[in-house]
């Protein structure tokens, strides 16, 4: 029991961060990305906020990363690696047809000079 | 270097990476250079979670690859969906995102618990587990079932639903749930934990639903917003719980996008979050419509084609109509011929016409209608007056003047199109009955307004035959 409790959190980093836990470096992350989001987002174009949807929609399929995690792990049970590959496919999904569609939708928006012949 | 340097490396560009795309967003011009931007952020986001689980010994690599192939056979037709389901497509990608979330939430308790690993279960990691599934679940049911309202599938309510004490046995069910996530964060590894965990993922998935019932159409844009913060803000979850800072930057971001896109949804309305969400919109207003019976005047697409041949400034104010009726297409047979007849054409474009943020923008884009004649309610209403004729297509609460002077309408403080102050008003409905919210609109009972009843797009089509003159004079 010791053992798999062991491999599992304190000791290797690598498996996408599981480091120890800095709780408050974690908070500080995320209050600094909130405000820089929210800066950036403030300026998106108006016209564009259906792209701009869409493309947040590829972004937050980062969920990928931690899916990948659960389902690699060695000597999981085996509905866990279920779990993560579901959560793989479905970010996958949001992540080929989010960029996708959101480049499909920003071609279509020309100025003036570009669209008269 | 070690592995995991390797991975933090490459995490830390990714995020650069993915702050750069969303600033590149602000212009059109440089648009298409954020979705580059992101795509190589994703690609780096991957590849340093697969060196990382590489080095640290993982298995499975033959079913995670599964999962991406089948994920990408999914999403790339969803991909090619006509421009008018955008709406719907982008809710199921909440759904999707949220389902992920609540997945890997999912695993990660039942693999600590699995493993009666107490040092892992601290109370922070259990307060965001909590989070994720909760956030992850409710935006999956929410935004299925938003889709479904979307695309009109026939077994979900088009019209909100209501009934006594909703909202009060909603907020019940959400204190069961937090004095669930209370007892679980005190005792994560409790013989009955697994139980407390299943029930508050079973309340999620029914909150979804039950948030979801009592919004109307006209709520969408608002709605599907904060479904989108809500996924980005599970991600985030997701990020604590993994110690991960590339998915709480990434999180973070979709989250602020969701927040600042449902304020400015909401301003648009003159609504608050908790009115869009307990309000149960357009249920109370269907009422309203008592008074004196008033008569529509009708008029001929051929003489609306003549009176927009002599003015020097159309303005034209689409609405979820036009979506509905595919009607870009000859909207923009409309506006080149205006254009070759001298006459300025621009489009007023209301924050919540249509049934998400820039709804509209997108479908007039692609019937290569030039952006910079894209023009937000702000931009135009000072024009307004100025403005010979306007034409309305499907369009309905954005431009009811009610929302300046009537106390009573539900809509009153939304900000509006100006349509009544042009000098001459053309309306396209497809029937006499009232819009979405169920308001009857004063704009079309002025002396000044004509309207053009019958599908959008038939209309547009004889608009511009008639102004190519063919079968005309």
């Amino acid at each position: 029991m010791m053992l798999l409790a062991l491999s599992e959190h304190p000791a290797p980093a690598a498996g996408g961060g599981h480091g120890e836990l800095d709780v408050m470096g974690a908070l500080f992350v995320f209050m600094l990305a909130t405000f820089i989001g929210v800066m950036v987002i403030q300026r998106v174009s108006r016209l564009l906020h259906t792209p701009l949807m869409s493309l947040t929609n590829a972004i937050s399929a980062i969920a990928v990363v931690g899916a990948i995690i659960v389902s690699a792990g060695k000597d999981y049970p085996g509905y866990i690696t279920a779990l993560g590959l579901v959560a793989i496919f479905c970010s996958t999904t949001n992540i080929v047809s989010g960029f996708l569609i959101t480049d499909r939708m920003l071609k279509m928006f020309k100025k003036q000079e570009k669209v008269a012949k | 270097m070690s592995a995991e340097t390797l991975v933090q490396i490459l995490y830390l560009i990714s995020t650069a990476l993915f702050i750069l795309s969303l600033k590149w967003m602000s212009d059109p011009e440089t648009a298409r250079k954020g979705v580059f931007s992101g795509v190589g952020a994703m690609t780096l986001a991957v590849v340093g979670t697969l060196t990382g689980v590489l080095a640290t010994g993982g298995t499975h690599y033959w079913w995670i690859l599964g999962a991406f192939a089948l994920g990408a056979a999914v999403g790339y037709p969803l991909a090619q969906v006509p421009l008018t389901a955008v709406p719907q497509r982008t809710a199921l990608s909440h759904a999707f995102g949220g389902l992920a979330a609540g997945l890997v939430g999912t695993a990660k308790f039942f693999l600590y618990y699995g493993q009666k690993n107490e040092a892992a279960l601290t109370p922070f990691i259990v307060v965001a587990l909590v989070a994720e599934i909760l956030l992850g679940f409710l935006t999956f049911t929410g935004s299925i079932l938003a889709a479904g309202k979307l695309q009109e599938v026939k077994w979900i309510p088009q019209r909100p639903v209501t009934y006594p004490g909703q909202n009060a046995s909603n907020l019940a069910l959400f204190g069961v749930a937090l004095g669930l996530g209370v007892a679980l964060v005190l005792h994560p590894l409790a013989p009955w934990a697994p139980y407390a965990f299943g029930g508050i993922i079973l309340l999620s998935l029914a909150f979804g639903v039950l948030l979801i019932i009592p919004i109307g159409g006209a709520d969408m844009p608002t709605v599907i917003s904060i479904l989108n913060a809500y996924a980005g803000l599970s991600a985030v979850a997701m990020g604590f719980v993994l110690n991960n800072k590339l998915l709480i930057t990434a999180g973070a971001l979709d989250g602020s996008s969701g927040l600042i896109l449902s304020v400015i949804m909401c301003k648009a309305m003159n609504r608050s979050f908790f009115n869009v969400l307990f309000g149960a919109f357009g249920q109370t207003t269907a009422a309203s419509g008592e008074g004196e019976q008033k008569a529509y005047k009708a008029d001929t697409v051929e003489s609306a084609a003549m009176v927009m041949e002599q003015a020097n400034l159309v303005v034209i104010v689409p609405g979820y109509g036009l979506a509905v009726a595919q009607a870009q297409h000859k909207v923009r047979e409309v506006y080149d011929l205006l254009k070759k007849k001298g006459v300025t054409v621009k489009f007023a474009i209301h924050p919540v016409a249509g049934r998400m943020p820039g709804h509209m923008n997108v479908l007039l884009a692609e019937a290569e209608i030039p952006y910079d004649d894209l023009l937000e309610m702000d931009e135009i209403n000072g024009d307004m007056p100025q403005a010979d004729v306007v034409l309305v297509i499907g369009a309905n609460d954005v431009v009811n003047p009610a929302a300046r002077s009537d106390k009573n309408s539900p809509i009153y403080g939304m900000p509006i199109i100006d349509a009544d102050k042009a000098k001459a008003v053309y309306a396209i409905k497809r029937s006499k009955a009232p819009g979405f919210a169920g308001i009857d609109n004063e704009l079309y009972f002025l002396d000044k307004t004509f309207m053009l009843f019958g599908d959008a797009k038939a209309v547009m089509g004889e608009l511009a035959r008639k102004l190519a003159g063919e079968g005309g004079h």
